[in-house]
C-alpha cells in the first residue's frame, strides 16, 4: 500500500461498512421486489366481472317439476366470480385463469347464427331475434373432462325451439356446430393449439332433448365473453367441451360430424363424451370431481346425474366403446 | 458476512418469495376458483424452475468462469427438493385427500403420476447426500456420479408436465429445450477434445 495516501483520504471503516450494508440491503430489497413482481405477473389477480345486460326470463315451472325434469338442481350455485374466472376457452387463452383477461372487450354485436344444411327453411338468425325467444333459467351441473365441476344458472332456450323453426328434413341425423373464426377478436386462434374453428356435434335426438339448450346468459344477465358470449350450447350430461361457445353456425347433417377434441386426440375424447365415472380418461380417472368452492372430492355421477332424463337415448349402446 | 454468504442469503430469501405469496393469497382467498389445483400446479412449476436452475449452474460456471457459483448449487438444489416435496404433499392432500391406497393406485394406473413420483424419489438420495460430510464419505468422484441423477429428475419432471397438458405444450417444451441445452453443454464439455482445462475450485472434482 502506498504511503502517499493521507490518512484523511482513507474511508473510515465504519463508513465503508455502512456503505456495504446499504448496497446489500438494496440488492436484497431489489431482488425480492423483482421476484414478487414476476410472481404477480405470472399469476395475475382475477378480473372483476363487468355487469352484463339484464335478460328477462319466463315464469319458472314449479320447483318440484323443474327438479324432476332436470331443469334445476338443489346443489349450491357456483359464485359468478368463479364462473367468470375459471374457463377453458382456448380461442382466448389456454390458461383457465387467463381467459377472462384475454376475452375482455370481446365484441358480440352484431352477431348472427346461421342454421342450415338438411333443413326445409335454412335461415340466418340475428342475435336480437334469438334473445326475444322465451328464455328460461336452467340450473345445471357442468362437469369438465379435466375433473372439476360447477353449478351454473344458465338462461337460454331449448335448441329444439330453434331447430323446429328450420324444419330438419328426414335425412338429418346429426347437428354440427361451429364457433366464430376471427383471430383478430379471438387472439389465440393465431396459434395452432387446436384446429380452428372449434367444431362440435350432437346426434339429432340429443340435440332435440329438452335438457339441451342454447344459453345466452347466466345469473340473469347476458353471458360474459369468457363463458361463450353471446350464445353457446349447453348439454349438461356431457363433458364441458361438448358445450361449444360463441356459436355462429349450426348445420343439420346426415353423418357424424368431426369434433375438435376428437380431432386433437381421438383416443381421449370420443364423439359422445357423456360424463361417465366408469370410463377413465386415458391419462386420469373420471371417478371423482373437484366441485369448485368445495373442499374434498365428489363422486362423479353417470350422465352427470341426468341419467333419469337421458339414459334412454343410449339404450343398447356400449358406453365404454362409444365413449 | 462474506460475499458468498450474502449471495446465499439473497437466494434463500428470493426462493421463499413464491411460497410466501402463495400462502398469502390462500389466506386472503385470492387463488382463483380452484385453489387446490392452483397450489398443486404452482408448487410443481416451482420444482421445475429450481431443478432447471440447479442444472444451469455448472454450465454457467464453465461458460463464464464464475467458479464460486458452485457454492450456490446445493441451496438451489435443495429448494428444488423442497418444492418437489410440497408438490407431492399438496397432491396427496388436496387431490387424494390422504387416501394412500388411491395414491398407490394412481401411481400404478397413470403414467404421468408414475413419472412424476419417480422424478421426485430420485431427488431424495441427492438431498440426503447434500452435506459436506456426505461428500467426504462418498468421495468426490462417486458423489458427483450419484448427483448426475439430477438430470434424470429434471427430465422426468419435464416429461411429467408434458404428459398432463391437453394440447398447449409450449411451456413444457420450453423447459425441455432449456434442460436439453444444459445437458448438451455438459456432454459437450466432457467429450470435446479441444476444450482447455478448467480451473478447479478444489471443493468438487472436475467432471
Amino acid at each position: 500500500m502506498s504511503e502517499k495516501i493521507k490518512s484523511s483520504e482513507i474511508t473510515d471503516k465504519q463508513t465503508y461498512l455502512n456503505r456495504r450494508l446499504f448496497m446489500r440491503a438494496a440488492v436484497m430489497a431489489g431482488t425480492a421486489t423483482a421476484s414478487t413482481l414476476l410472481y404477480r405477473r405470472l399469476n395475475p389477480p382475477a378480473v372483476k366481472q363487468v355487469e352484463g345486460e339484464k335478460l328477462s326470463e319466463s315464469a319458472p315451472v314449479s320447483k318440484e317439476d323443474a327438479i324432476k325434469q332436470g331443469f334445476t338442481v338443489e346443489d349450491a350455485k357456483t359464485p359468478l366470480q368463479s364462473i367468470a374466472n375459471y374457463n377453458n376457452f382456448y380461442e382466448f387463452d389456454t390458461s383457465k385463469s387467463g381467459v377472462a383477461r384475454a376475452a375482455k372487450g370481446f365484441i358480440t354485436r352484431p352477431w348472427a347464427v346461421s342454421v342450415e344444411g338438411l333443413v326445409n327453411k335454412p335461415r340466418v338468425f340475428d342475435l336480437d331475434e334469438l334473445l326475444k325467444l322465451q328464455l328460461q333459467e336452467r340450473v345445471y351441473r357442468l362437469r369438465c373432462v379435466e375433473g372439476w365441476s360447477m353449478v351454473i344458472p344458465w338462461i337460454g332456450f331449448p335448441l329444439k325451439t330453434l331447430l323446429d323453426k328450420v324444419e330438419p328434413t328426414s335425412k338429418a341425423r346429426y347437428v354440427a356446430f361451429q364457433t366464430l373464426l376471427d383471430p383478430k377478436r379471438m387472439p389465440n386462434q393465431a396459434t395452432g393449439v387446436l384446429d380452428w374453428p372449434y367444431v362440435e356435434g350432437l346426434r339429432l335426438d340429443e340435440a332435440m332433448h329438452p335438457l339441451t339448450i342454447m344459453a345466452t346468459g347466466l345469473y340473469g344477465e347476458t353471458l360474459p365473453p369468457q363463458d361463450g358470449a353471446p350464445i353457446r350450447l349447453v348439454v349438461p350430461w356431457k363433458y364441458g367441451f361438448k358445450s361449444i361457445k360463441s356459436v355462429v353456425k349450426i348445420s343439420l347433417v346426415s353423418d357424424e360430424p368431426p369434433t375438435t377434441w376428437n380431432i386433437q386426440a381421438a383416443e381421449e375424447y370420443g364423439f359422445y363424451s357423456n360424463v361417465n365415472p366408469n370410463v377413465p380418461h386415458p391419462r386420469w380417472s373420471q371417478a371423482t370431481e373437484q366441485r369448485i368452492g368445495e373442499y374434498g372430492k365428489r363422486k362423479t355421477l353417470l350422465f352427470n346425474g341426468y341419467g333419469e332424463q337421458v339414459a334412454d337415448l343410449y339404450k343398447g349402446m356400449d358406453l365404454v366403446r362409444d365413449f | 458476512m462474506s460475499n458468498i454468504r450474502f449471495a446465499k442469503l439473497v437466494i434463500f430469501v428470493n426462493a421463499f418469495v413464491p411460497l410466501v405469496l402463495l400462502l398469502w393469497d390462500v389466506y386472503h382467498h385470492n387463488v382463483g376458483a380452484n385453489p387446490q389445483e392452483f397450489a398443486i400446479r404452482t408448487t410443481g412449476m416451482l420444482t421445475l424452475i429450481f431443478l432447471t436452475l440447479t442444472v444451469a449452474i455448472t454450465p454457467l460456471r464453465k461458460t463464464f468462469g464464475a467458479n464460486s457459483l458452485v457454492k450456490l448449487r446445493r441451496m438451489v438444489g435443495l429448494f428444488a427438493f423442497f418444492y418437489g416435496f410440497l408438490h407431492l404433499t399438496t397432491y396427496i392432500w388436496l387431490d387424494r385427500l390422504f387416501n394412500f391406497a388411491s395414491v398407490v393406485q394412481d401411481v400404478a394406473r397413470r403414467p404421468f403420476i408414475l413419472v412424476g413420483m419417480t422424478a421426485f424419489l430420485l431427488m431424495v438420495p441427492l438431498a440426503i447426500t447434500s452435506t459436506n460430510k456426505m461428500v467426504k464419505r462418498l468421495g468426490g468422484k462417486r458423489w458427483a456420479l450419484l448427483h448426475r441423477l439430477v438430470y434424470a429428475s429434471a427430465i422426468g419432471g419435464v416429461i411429467h408436465f408434458w404428459m398432463l397438458v391437453k394440447s398447449d405444450t409450449r411451456i413444457p417444451l420450453t423447459f425441455a429445450f432449456i434442460v436439453g441445452l444444459l445437458l448438451a453443454h455438459r456432454v459437450f464439455v466432457k467429450y470435446a477434445p479441444t476444450m482447455p482445462a478448467q480451473t478447479n475450485s478444489g471443493l468438487f472434482p472436475k467432471d
